[in-house]
Order: C-alpha cells, then structure tokens, then sequence
C-alpha cells in the first residue's frame, strides 16, 4: 500500500466518511479511490482525462468515466456524492472558479488541494531571482507547466469568500511530512505552507456533521 | 414439426434453434405477435454449476450467432473472433457466451424469410416491423428457456450495444453487467438518412418484386449490394481509406470509362458482391428499420435517465472510437450523461484509432484491455458479493 505515503491521500482519508459516495476528479489510475473504497467502503467514482488511465482504473474494478473536468461536471446531477475530491489540478483548469462552483453543486463537500504561490520559496524566486519559481511543488519551468491558474492561500480563501463557500478545515501539506492543522486567514501559513488542503462546504447550509462526536477541528493533525 | 412442444433446443450443447410453442407467442412493441417464434443462437463455453457466468453477445446489423469459431457457411472466422476465445476477453473457459440471431434476421431466427405458420407462405413484406426491444425481448425468452436467471453480462457494439442498453431498460433485474460499444442512445438524422439511402437502393431494383422476391424466384441483388456499398463507408473513416486506398488504382492508368478504376472502388464492389451471398435484403430493410425507430430516451418519456432508473445496481461500460463518425463518441457521452443521472455505476473510454466505426471488431489492443479489465473486475465483484 505504497500509495499511503502520499500525505495528501492520508490526509484525504481521514477526512472522508466511511461509506459515503465520492467523486474523484483527476483520479489517474485509481490509487486513492482504490484506498478509500478498500479502508473507508466509499462508493467510488472517478473523472479522468487520459484513457491509460480510465483503463487502468477499469482494471482495478473502479467505476471511471474519461473525461474533463472543465468540460464534463456539468453531465452531473446536484447533490450526486458526498464529496468531490479534487487534487492538486484546480490550478491547472481554464475556469477554477466555475469548477469549484460545480463541485459544491454536484457534491455536499468539496476536498480541495492547491500548492501555494505564496510560499516563501516562490516569494524568494520570484522577488530576489527575478524569475518564475521552479520549487518542488511547481517543478516544471513556465514554458511547460500545466499550472496556468496559481493563487496564493489568501487568493483562495478570497474566492471561497466570494463563491460563498465555507472552509470546514484546513491543513498544509509538505512533502513527507504528516499535515499540520492550519488557520488559513493567518498570513504566515501564506508564507509557509507549500501546500494546502481544504475541506469545503456550501455556506448557508448546515451541511451534516462530518463524523459524530468530532468537530471540524480534530479533523487534521491527528 | 411439433410447434405445440413447449422451448425445444433442437441442436446440443453448442447452440442450434429454440422454437417456442403457441403458448409463448413473441408481443411486439407494433402490437402485433409472433407466433412459432423460433431463435437462432450459438453458444460457447459451459454454464458453471451456479449458473453465474452466462454472457450474451449481441451481434450489429449485419452480424449473426456465429461471433466466434469457424462460420458454417462461409467457413471464415467468426466476426467477434479478437474478443471471443480462449485467453480473450470473452473466454469459452470462464463464461458460457451465447450469442442469438437477432429477429428479422436471416441466419435462422424468424424473419422476413421464414414461412409465416399462420398461412405456410413466406413472410415478406407481411413480417411485422420490429424494433431493438422486440429483439431483446426475443433474448429474454431464449435465455430463460436455458435456464439463464442472470446473465453476467449483456455485450454489443453497435446495434449490439443498443441491445445491451435495452436489457439494462427492461430486464435490469437479470443482469450483472452490460458492456455497451460504438453506440448510440437513438439513431440520428444522419444515421436514419443513411439508411433510407440503403432501403431505397433495394427498393429501387426491380428484382425487388415489391418484397415478394423469394416466391418469385428472384434476388434483389443489385439493390442490396448498393446498400451495402453506402452502409460500409459509414463503418470505416476517412483516414482509413486513405490510409489503405489513397487513389491507388487497379490497373495501369485510367480507363476513360466507369470501370472501376481506384481501388476503393473495386474494394465497394468487392463488398457488395459478398455481402448478398449472406444477407437478404428484406432482413436488411427490416433491420434498418428498427434501428431506425430506436430512441431510449423518447421510449421513456423523453429523459433518457428515466430508463435506467431501475438499473442502479447494474454495473455498465460504455467505450466509443475517436474516428467513429456513425456513433461518434458525443452519443457515448449522452448515455454516459443519463447513466450518472440515474446514479447507475457507469465506467466509459474513448479509444484513440483512426479506424473508424468498425474499429470493435479489429485489432485494438486499448479497447480490448478495457474491455478485459471491466469484465474480469466485475467477475471478482461478482464473487465477493
């Protein structure tokens, strides 16, 4: 179970209510959903933009359709899943702001992870180099990068502010590391966490407890 | 002939003929019934003891039972023979596959050819109009008269794969899984204009003889060969007969006449010819036509979610060809769209190939891994629950 390592996916696991429904978005060839469907009996279902990977997926007994994220939510009924996951791709879709939107509409919860350009490795890069940082969360240079949306913490809690989304929790994400616990609004998380996770719900509506007995708090850290 | 016997399989263990008495006529969605319905089919593998692995394959258009092994009657492989076999995704060692002649086929099952009981004539033009749910519903019968309660899986491209859609409509408590490929949720103005092309061609031979061909002893050979000729560019793409023609010719130089001077010319030909050797042509115009009048979504008051709302627990693949143009993959996505509506646990891929429609019965390693990962999946879900 290598896929374990993965911080995020751990991360994402603890969060996810065992045998809820879920719609992965991004979900490659499988290894999250495989894992939530194995250790938190979630009805699973996946959106991919590659065939190896939909076929990879099929193999695996995952119920998969090709397709993308900027295009296809919208083939989603409302209030289909209990989550939607989407991992680290929201900075690469050509209207995040419409996909998020569409995340909370086809799903009670949205689970949301975004490198953060206000990292002080960017921050350095960018004001000291004078170039487009190249760090480990954003390894590839400008020319290549599928990244053509990044946004700082405060970018992000800004548009969830604006979208009227509520953010449950949150937790930043370095690599190798356990994630920590993070208040977003804090501007030094915006300086040191490389990554962040979120746990996302309609404003508005009181949307059911993520697990009995355990507030929103608990939820990362532990 | 003993009608008044109930299901009677005539042939053995590898399939033959099911005749159903006068106590099980076939209903039509026309209104009007079938009496003496007999089925065509063929079958490969063995049902296991919890009769569990039974999968039925449903044959396109022009197909018929014999999807894999020697074909009786032109001795070539069967036309599903690169996904039925052993070590194949269809495995005559792990399922037991059968595979029907569609009604209104011409390979044994009732139909336009076949004598109407009723006035020991063929039928001809007198044959009722049939739909694909008529031809499931004909499935249905042959599959309980094995003793089939659940299938494992439905399996078809094209007009198979519409077949698969209408059993997870109508007999969704009877199967496990169905696998949907290279098809459409209803037939598009351009697939229904295609197709009055190819009527119209058989119509207009005059050895047509108003559909009454076979007592007159005549055989609408040119119609039917036209029709197929226009039928068979649909199946392939552009890029593909550029690919195998480009404008290559037969011979030296051109001829200044209308001989068939490009090879793709004389490949059409070649196409026609063989196709009225095994096909008659008023099968093909009542074929047509029930593909013609297939529209799932308008069946079930215009949402085409509203007929899978009783196959939640079936689980579906649907796959479609990036160069298919006669179910491009946009009709994959609409089935794929109404499935998710339905909450129905759907799987779909598209398969990068330039070969166009015809691309389910060819050499497509992508699709047949697919294919192979759903079912074998299915099979271990299956097994655990």
């Amino acid at each position: 179970m290598t896929a374990t390592a993965r911080e995020d996916f751990r991360e994402i696991l603890r969060l996810v209510r065992p045998g809820s429904r879920v719609l992965e978005i991004g979900c490659g060839e499988g290894a999250l959903l495989e894992l939530l469907a194995q250790e938190k009996d979630v009805d699973g279902r996946g959106l991919e933009i590659s065939a190896e990977g939909v076929s990879a997926c099929l193999a695996r007994g995952l119920a998969v359709v090709q397709g993308d994220a900027d295009g296809d939510l919208a083939d989603y009924p409302a209030d289909a899943f209990d989550y939607a996951i989407l991992s680290q791709t929201l900075q690469q879709m050509r209207d995040p702001r419409r996909v998020l939107t569409e995340l909370l509409r086809i799903a009670e919860r949205a689970i949301v992870s975004v490198p953060n350009f206000g990292h002080w490795r960017v921050r350095w890069a960018l004001g000291v180099s004078g170039r487009m940082p190249v760090t480990r969360d954003l390894p590839d240079p400008w020319w290549r990068t599928a990244n053509i949306h990044l946004c700082t913490l405060r970018d992000f809690t800004d548009l969830c502010a604006d979208l009227g989304v509520r953010i449950e929790a949150s937790a930043a994400l370095t690599q190798g590391k356990p994630a920590r616990q993070i208040e977003p609004l804090r501007a030094v998380e915006n300086l040191r966490a490389e990554q962040a996770l979120f746990l996302l719900s309609r404003q508005g509506e009181r949307a059911t407890p993520v697990r009995a007995g355990t507030s929103a708090d608990d939820l990362f850290g532990g | 002939m003993s009608r008044d016997v109930g299901p009677l399989p005539l042939v053995g263990a590898d399939g033959g003929l099911m005749r159903f008495g006068p106590d099980k006529p076939l209903r039509l969605d026309s209104r009007a019934r079938l009496d003496g319905l007999e089925v065509a089919y063929r079958t490969y593998g063995r049902l296991n003891a919890d009769r569990s692995n039974a999968v039925l394959v449903c044959h396109a258009l022009t197909g018929d039972q014999h999807c894999a092994g020697e074909h009786p009657s032109t001795g070539k492989p069967g036309w599903w023979n690169r996904v039925v076999g052993p070590g194949l995704p269809l495995d005559p060692d792990k399922h037991f596959i059968i595979c029907t002649n569609v009604i209104g086929g011409c390979m044994g099952s009732t139909g336009p050819a076949s004598i109407n009981p009723a006035t020991g004539r063929v039928y001809g033009l007198s044959f009722p109009v049939i739909t694909i749910a008529d031809m499931v519903r004909a499935q249905a019968m042959l599959v309980e008269a094995l003793g089939i309660e659940t299938l494992f899986a439905v399996v078809g491209g094209s007009m198979g794969g519409m077949q698969a859609l209408q059993w997870a409509a109508d007999y969704p408590e009877r199967l496990f899984s169905a696998v949907c490929i290279a098809s459409a949720p209803r037939h598009s103005a351009q697939n229904i204009a295609f197709h009055e092309v190819g009527r119209q061609a058989i119509m207009a031979d005059p050895d047509w003889r108003g559909g009454a061909y076979a007592e007159q002893g005549a055989r609408p050979e040119k119609g039917l060969a036209v029709a197929r000729m226009g039928a068979h560019i649909t199946y392939l793409s552009e890029a593909a007969l550029q690919r195998k023609f480009g404008r290559e010719l037969q011979r030296d130089g051109l001829s200044w006449g209308f001989d068939a001077d490009f090879q793709v010319e004389g490949y059409l030909r070649h196409q026609g010819a063989a196709f009225v050797d095994r096909f008659d042509a008023n099968s093909y115009l009542y074929i047509t036509r029930a593909l013609d009048y297939f529209d799932l979504g308008q069946a079930h008051g215009g949402v085409l979610a509203n007929a899978f709302a009783r196959a939640r627990d079936v689980r579906f693949c649907v796959l479609s060809f990036t160069s298919d143009w006669l179910y491009p993959t946009p009709e994959s996505r609409m089935i794929v769209k109404a499935l998710n509506a339905a909450a129905a646990r759907v799987s779909f891929v598209e398969i990068e190939t330039d070969k166009g429609h015809d691309a389910f019965f060819l050499d497509e390693p992508v699709f047949h891994g697919a294919l192979r990962g759903f079912l074998d999946s299915a099979a271990s879900a299956r097994g655990a629950g």
